[in-house]
C-alpha cells in the first residue's frame, strides 16, 4: 500500500509548486547588481549636448537613477510621481533617456515636466546593458560608496517609494 | 571612331549586367559564426521564450552588437557569457550553469535513469523468483499436512 | 440571439453531463443497469449540444458578429474567410470550447465503436468522462465564456494574430487536441478497470486500439506543429523545447509507453499496475500542458492571454482528476502478483526496458520544463533551462531506445536466449555499422554522432527488413499475417525515417545571411540563388514586398522562388512569408528580410538555407502515425467478447438482456 502512494506524493509536491508559481511573475527577473559597485559610466547631457555628466561626480551622495524614453508608454504612468517626489527634494534624481532622439525627449519633458537634477541620454543603449536594462522604466537607487542598493522594475509606484525606496533612502543618508 | 563607341557601348553592357555575387551581411563572418553560437546559449530577455540568436527585437540586435565587440576584443567564450551573467543574472543563459542549485536539474535525469534500472533489475528477478514453487513456513506446513490428511478419510 | 444559444447550449451540457456521468459512475458501482444505460445516449446528447454551441460560435466569426468579445478580439472584415472560421480557436476561450468539442466527438466515438465491448466497462468509461466535461463545462462558464457581449460594438475587430493566418491553424490546434483529449479514453478505460476491480488481460485488449488512436492523433498534430514552426517562423528551425511545445510531447513520450505496455498486458497479463499507471500519467499530462499553457506560469510563445483566476480553476480541476485517480490507484490496484514469469532476456524485457526510457526522458522534459518555476517558487532566484539543455539530456536517454527496439521486436515472449539472437541479428549488426560508419562520408563530413545515429537508422531498417522477409519466406500463408505485424515495421521504420532527418539536417545543414540587390548571387552547398526582382504585392488585409528568387543547379534554373515580406494593417511587427522549394533529398528555403540603408540601390537582407533531408522528419512522423493506425485496425480488436466470458453479476436489476 505505501509503495502506491508514491506517485500521489509526488503529485501533491507538483501541485504546491503549481500553487506557489501562480503567484509569481516569470517576467520579472532580479537584478544580479544589488549589492555592487555601479557602473561608472559618463554620458552627454540632454539639454547642453556638449556638457558630460559623470557617474563620478555622484559619489558621496545618495542619488536615484531612472530610466525613461518619449517613446515608453509605461514611463508616463510613473512620470507624475518622480515630478512630485522631485519637489521633495528628497535626493537627486538623474534621468537616463534611453534609446531615444534628443528632441523627442526634450518634447516629452516639455509636455510632463522635468524632476531631474540631470538629465542625460544613452542613444545606443550602450549604459543601459551595463546596468541590466531589459525594458523601460527601471530605477536604480545608487548609495554614497556608488554601489547599488536597490532596482526598480517597471513603473516607480506610489507603495514602492513609500514603502521601499524612501525608507532605503533615509538608512543610506545617514 | 565607330569601333570605339562600339567598343565603349559593349563595355557598358558589360558592366551593367555584372551581377555581383551577393555580399555577407555580417561584416567579419569568422566573428558572426561565433557569435550566433554564443548567442544561441543565450535568452533574448524581452522575448517570451526566444533565443538572442534568433530574435528581432531592439535589445536583441543591441546585445549581439556588443557580443561582437567583445569576441573582435578577443574575449573567451567563459569571459563573454561572465559578461552577460554580471549584467542579466543566470536567467540569461539558456544552459544552466552547474552549481548547486541546478545539481538536481543536470544529475536528476541520470540518477532516475539508474533507479529506474535497479528497480527494472529488481523487478525481473523477483518475477523470476516467483516462477519457483513458494517456500512454507512452519505454520503453514502443519496446516497442509491437517488438509492432506483430511482429504484422505474416505468421503 | 445565435451566441445566446450557444451558451445556453453549454449551460444544458454541463446538466447532461453532471447527470450522466454520477449516474453512470454510482450505476456502475451499484449494478444498476438501467442507470448505466445512460451512457451511449447520454454522450450522444452531449455532442449534439456541445456542437451546436460550437456551430454558434462558428456563425458570430462567420457573419463579423462584433457584439461578441471574443469575436471582436480575434476576426476582421478583412479576414479571410476560412481563417474567420479558423480564428474561432485562435484564443483561449474559444480553443477550450474545441478542447471541449474533441472530448465529445472521442466520447461519442466511444458510444458508437465499442459494441463488442461487456457494457458495464463502456458505461464507465463514458461516465469518467463526462465527468471530465464537467469539468471544463464549468471552467468555461465560469471563467472563459466565448458568449460574453460587448455593450460597445466597435466597427471593427482587431484581427487575428498575422502569425496564425496560416493554413497552420486550421489543422494544427484541432487535430493536437484530438490527441491531448484523446488520451482522456485509456485514461477513462484505466479508472473503469480500478473501479471495477478488473485489471486483466481482457481489458489491455479492449483499451489499446483508443490508447493508439489517441497517439496517433498526437504524432500528427505534434508533426504538423513543428512543420508549421518551419516553414513560418523563418528561421528553419522546427523545435525549441519550448513549456507549450513540451506540454503536448510529454503525454507523446508516455503514450508510447503506454501502447508498447498495453502489448504485454494484453499478450501476457503482465505489467498491469505499470500499464494503468501510464493512462493516468498521460492524461495527466494533458491536462498539467493546458495548465501550463493558460496560467501564465510559465514564458512561451504559445501561451494565451493570461488570468490568474483561470489558473486558480484548472489547478483546482488537476488536483481534482490527478489527485483522484491516484487515490484511486492506491486503493485498487492489483494487490496481487501476476502469476506470469518472464526471463531477463525475454521481448517483456526489452519492453520494459524501453518504458523505462521513454519514462524517463519524459520525466527529464518535465524537469527541465517545470525547474525554473521550483527554482522561482522557492524564492531562489530565476533560472532558465531552455534548448541546449534539453538537447543535451534527452539525446542520450533516447538513443539506446532505438538499440533495444529491434531487441524487443526479435526476442520471443517469456524467454529467449543471447545466443539465438546474436544469431539472428548478427548479419543485420554487422551491417548497420558499416553502412552507418561509411554514409556520413557520402554526405560530407564525418562525425561521431552522425555515424552513431545512422548506424541506428540501419539497423532499425534492416532488422524490420529482415523480419518481413522471413515472416513472408517463413510462413505459410503470410498474406493473412495480422495487420498489426505491418504496423509495427511501419511505425518502427517511420521512426528510422525521422531520425535520418534529424541527423543529416543537424549534421549538414548550411545557410548564408546575405545583403542582395537586384541581379546578385549567392551559393550555398551546390545551389546558386539569383534576386531577380522585388516589387510591392497587395494581399486582403496585408501588403507585401516579394522578391522573386530563382534557384540555379548546374546551371539550370530549377525554380523561382517568391518570399515575401508582409505588412498587415492590424499589427505593426512584419512578418516573413518563406519561400521552400522541398523535395526528397533537401529543402532550399529563403527568408526575405529587412530593406537595408546605404548603396545606390535598394537592397535587402537575404537568409538562403539548404536543408538536407529535412521533410524526412514529418515523413517519418506520418509513417509512425500510419503504422499506429494499421495496428489499431487489428481484427482482434473488433472480435465481439464471447457472452460466456463475462461474469454476470447477480446483483445487477433492470432489464434483462
Amino acid at each position: 500500500m505505501k509503495k502506491k502512494l508514491i506517485p500521489l506524493g509526488i503529485f501533491v509536491v507538483l501541485v504546491v509548486f503549481l500553487a506557489i508559481g501562480l503567484t509569481r511573475d516569470p517576467h520579472e527577473i532580479p537584478s544580479p547588481l544589488i549589492g555592487k559597485a555601479a557602473p561608472m559610466f559618463t554620458a552627454p547631457n540632454l539639454l547642453e549636448p556638449s556638457q558630460q555628466f559623470s557617474a563620478k561626480d555622484m559619489l558621496g551622495q545618495v542619488w536615484l537613477l531612472n530610466t525613461w524614453a518619449s517613446w515608453c508608454v509605461a514611463c508616463r504612468q510613473e512620470h507624475p510621481i518622480l515630478v512630485e517626489f522631485a519637489k521633495t527634494k528628497t535626493l537627486p534624481i538623474v534621468g537616463l533617456d534611453y534609446k531615444d532622439q534628443n528632441a523627442e525627449g526634450l518634447k516629452w519633458l516639455a509636455r510632463f515636466g522635468n524632476p531631474y537634477d540631470h538629465a542625460i541620454t544613452d542613444k545606443d543603449g550602450r549604459i543601459g546593458i551595463d546596468f541590466g536594462v531589459y525594458g523601460v522604466p527601471e530605477s536604480f537607487l545608487i548609495d554614497k560608496a556608488g554601489v547599488i542598493r536597490y532596482k526598480q522594475i517597471g513603473p516607480v509606484t506610489e507603495e514602492a517609494l513609500r514603502d521601499k525606496i524612501v525608507p532605503l533612502i533615509r538608512e543610506l543618508q545617514k | 571612331m565607330k569601333y570605339w563607341l562600339a567598343l565603349v557601348l559593349a563595355l557598358q553592357c558589360a558592366l551593367s549586367s555584372y551581377a555581383g555575387e551577393a555580399t555577407p551581411l555580417a561584416e567579419d563572418p569568422v566573428v558572426e559564426q561565433r557569435m550566433i553560437s554564443i548567442s544561441e546559449e543565450l535568452r533574448c530577455l524581452v522575448c517570451q521564450n526566444e533565443s538572442l540568436a534568433g530574435s528581432r527585437a531592439d535589445l536583441a540586435q543591441d546585445l549581439r552588437r556588443e557580443l561582437r565587440e567583445l569576441i573582435k576584443a578577443n574575449k573567451t567564450d567563459a569571459e563573454i557569457m561572465d559578461y552577460m551573467v554580471s549584467r542579466y543574472g543566470d536567467f540569461v543563459r539558456y544552459r544552466p550553469a552547474v552549481k548547486p542549485i541546478t545539481w538536481l536539474l543536470w544529475f536528476g535525469p541520470f540518477l532516475l535513469l539508474i533507479g529506474a534500472i535497479v528497480m527494472l533489475v529488481r523487478m525481473v528477478r523477483r518475477n523470476q523468483r516467483g516462477a519457483e514453487s513458494p517456500v512454507l513456513d512452519a505454520a503453514q506446513r502443519k496446516k497442509a499436512q491437517s488438509l492432506l490428511k483430511d482429504s484422505e478419510t474416505p468421503s | 440571439m445565435i451566441p445566446e444559444i450557444g451558451h445556453f447550449s453549454l449551460i444544458l451540457a454541463l446538466f447532461v453531463a453532471l447527470a450522466m456521468g454520477t449516474l453512470t459512475v454510482v450505476g456502475g458501482q451499484q449494478g444498476r443497469a438501467d442507470w448505466m444505460a445512460l451512457a451511449r445516449p447520454g454522450a450522444q446528447a452531449l455532442w449534439l449540444l456541445t456542437a451546436l454551441s460550437f456551430g454558434c460560435l462558428t456563425y458570430a466569426f462567420f457573419t463579423n458578429d462584433f457584439s461578441v468579445s471574443y469575436v471582436a478580439q480575434h476576426s476582421n472584415t478583412k479576414l479571410p474567410d476560412i481563417y474567420r472560421i479558423a480564428a474561432v480557436w485562435g484564443g483561449h476561450e474559444g480553443s477550450l470550447l474545441l478542447w471541449l468539442m474533441m472530448l465529445c466527438t472521442w466520447m461519442m466515438a466511444v458510444s458508437l465503436f465499442s459494441r463488442q465491448l461487456p457494457e458495464v466497462m463502456v458505461s464507465r468509461v463514458l461516465g469518467v468522462l463526462a465527468l471530465v466535461a464537467v469539468g471544463f463545462l464549468l471552467f468555461m462558464l465560469i471563467t472563459s465564456n466565448p458568449f460574453l457581449r460587448l455593450s460597445d460594438i466597435p466597427a471593427d475587430g482587431r484581427d487575428l494574430n498575422p502569425l496564425l493566418q496560416d493554413p497552420g491553424l486550421v489543422f494544427h490546434p484541432p487535430m493536437l487536441y484530438m490527441g491531448y483529449v484523446g488520451m482522456s479514453v485509456p485514461f477513462a478505460f484505466a479508472i473503469a478497470a480500478l473501479l471495477n476491480g478488473r485489471l486483466d488481460a481482457a481489458w489491455a485488449r479492449w483499451s489499446r486500439p483508443w490508447a493508439t488512436a489517441a497517439w496517433i492523433c498526437l504524432t500528427i498534430g505534434i508533426a504538423m506543429g513543428s512543420w508549421w514552426a518551419y516553414y513560418e517562423l523563418g528561421w528553419g528551425g522546427w523545435w525549441f523545447w519550448d513549456p507549450v511545445e513540451n506540454a503536448s510531447f510529454l503525454p507523446w513520450l508516455v503514450g508510447t509507453a503506454l501502447i508498447h505496455s498495453l502489448a504485454v498486458t494484453e499478450k501476457r497479463g503482465l505489467f498491469r499496475n505499470w500499464t494503468i499507471m501510464l493512462a493516468i500519467i498521460g492524461f495527466s499530462l494533458s491536462l498539467l500542458g493546458t495548465f501550463l499553457v493558460r496560467s501564465g506560469v510559465l514564458t512561451s510563445v504559445h501561451a494565451f492571454a493570461t488570468d490568474p483566476k483561470r489558473g486558480v480553476f484548472i489547478l483546482l480541476f488537476l488536483a481534482v482528476v490527478v489527485g483522484g485517480s491516484l487515490t484511486l490507484f492506491a486503493m485498487r490496484a492489483s494487490k496481487v502478483r501476476a502469476g506470469g514469469a518472464f526471463a531477463l532476456v525475454s521481448r517483456e524485457t526489452f519492453l520494459l526496458v524501453n518504458n523505462v526510457l521513454l519514462t524517463t526522458a519524459a520525466a527529464a522534459v518535465l524537469l527541465g520544463t517545470l525547474y525554473p518555476l521550483i527554482v522561482d517558487a522557492l524564492s531562489l532566484g530565476k533560472l532558465s533551462v531552455g534548448p541546449p539543455y534539453f538537447n543535451s539530456v534527452f539525446a542520450p536517454i533516447m538513443l539506446p531506445v532505438l538499440f533495444f527496439m529491434v531487441l524487443g521486436s526479435y526476442a520471443r515472449w517469456k524467454n529467449d536466449s543471447v545466443a539465438e539472437l546474436a544469431k539472428k541479428l548478427r548479419p543485420v549488426a554487422i551491417l548497420s555499422v558499416l553502412l552507418g560508419c561509411s554514409a556520413p562520408f557520402l554526405a560530407g563530413a564525418w562525425s561521431p554522432l552522425v555515424a552513431l545515429s545512422l548506424t541506428l537508422v540501419f539497423w532499425i531498417v534492416l532488422g524490420s527488413a529482415q523480419q518481413i522477409y522471413r515472416q513472408m519466406k517463413d510462413t505459410v500463408n503470410w498474406k493473412s499475417t495480422p495487420i498489426s505485424f505491418w504496423g509495427m515495421h511501419m511505425a518502427h521504420i517511420g521512426i528510422a525515417v525521422f531520425v535520418v532527418g534529424v541527423t543529416m539536417v543537424k549534421g549538414y545543414e548550411t545557410e548564408k545571411d546575405v545583403r542582395m540587390v537586384v541581379g546578385d548571387t549567392v551559393e550555398v552547398a551546390d545551389y546558386t540563388f539569383r534576386l531577380t526582382g522585388i516589387h510591392e504585392v497587395p494581399g486582403p488585409n496585408y501588403t507585401a514586398d516579394q522578391g522573386d528568387v530563382e534557384v540555379i543547379r548546374g546551371g539550370k534554373v530549377l525554380k523561382t522562388l517568391h518570399p515575401q515580406k508582409r505588412n498587415y494593417f492590424s499589427s505593426t511587427m512584419p512578418m516573413t512569408e518563406t519561400a521552400i522549394d522541398s523535395n526528397l533529398l533537401r529543402d532550399v528555403y529563403v527568408s526575405l528580410g529587412e530593406r537595408l540603408e546605404g548603396g545606390d540601390k535598394p537592397a535587402w537582407a537575404m537568409r538562403v538555407y539548404h536543408k538536407p533531408f529535412v521533410v524526412w522528419i514529418w515523413l517519418g512522423s506520418l509513417m509512425m502515425a500510419l503504422g499506429g493506425g494499421m495496428a489499431a485496425l487489428d481484427r482482434r480488436y473488433r472480435r465481439k467478447v464471447a457472452a460466456s466470458a463475462v461474469a454476470i453479476n447477480p446483483k445487477i436489476k433492470g432489464v434483462a438482456a
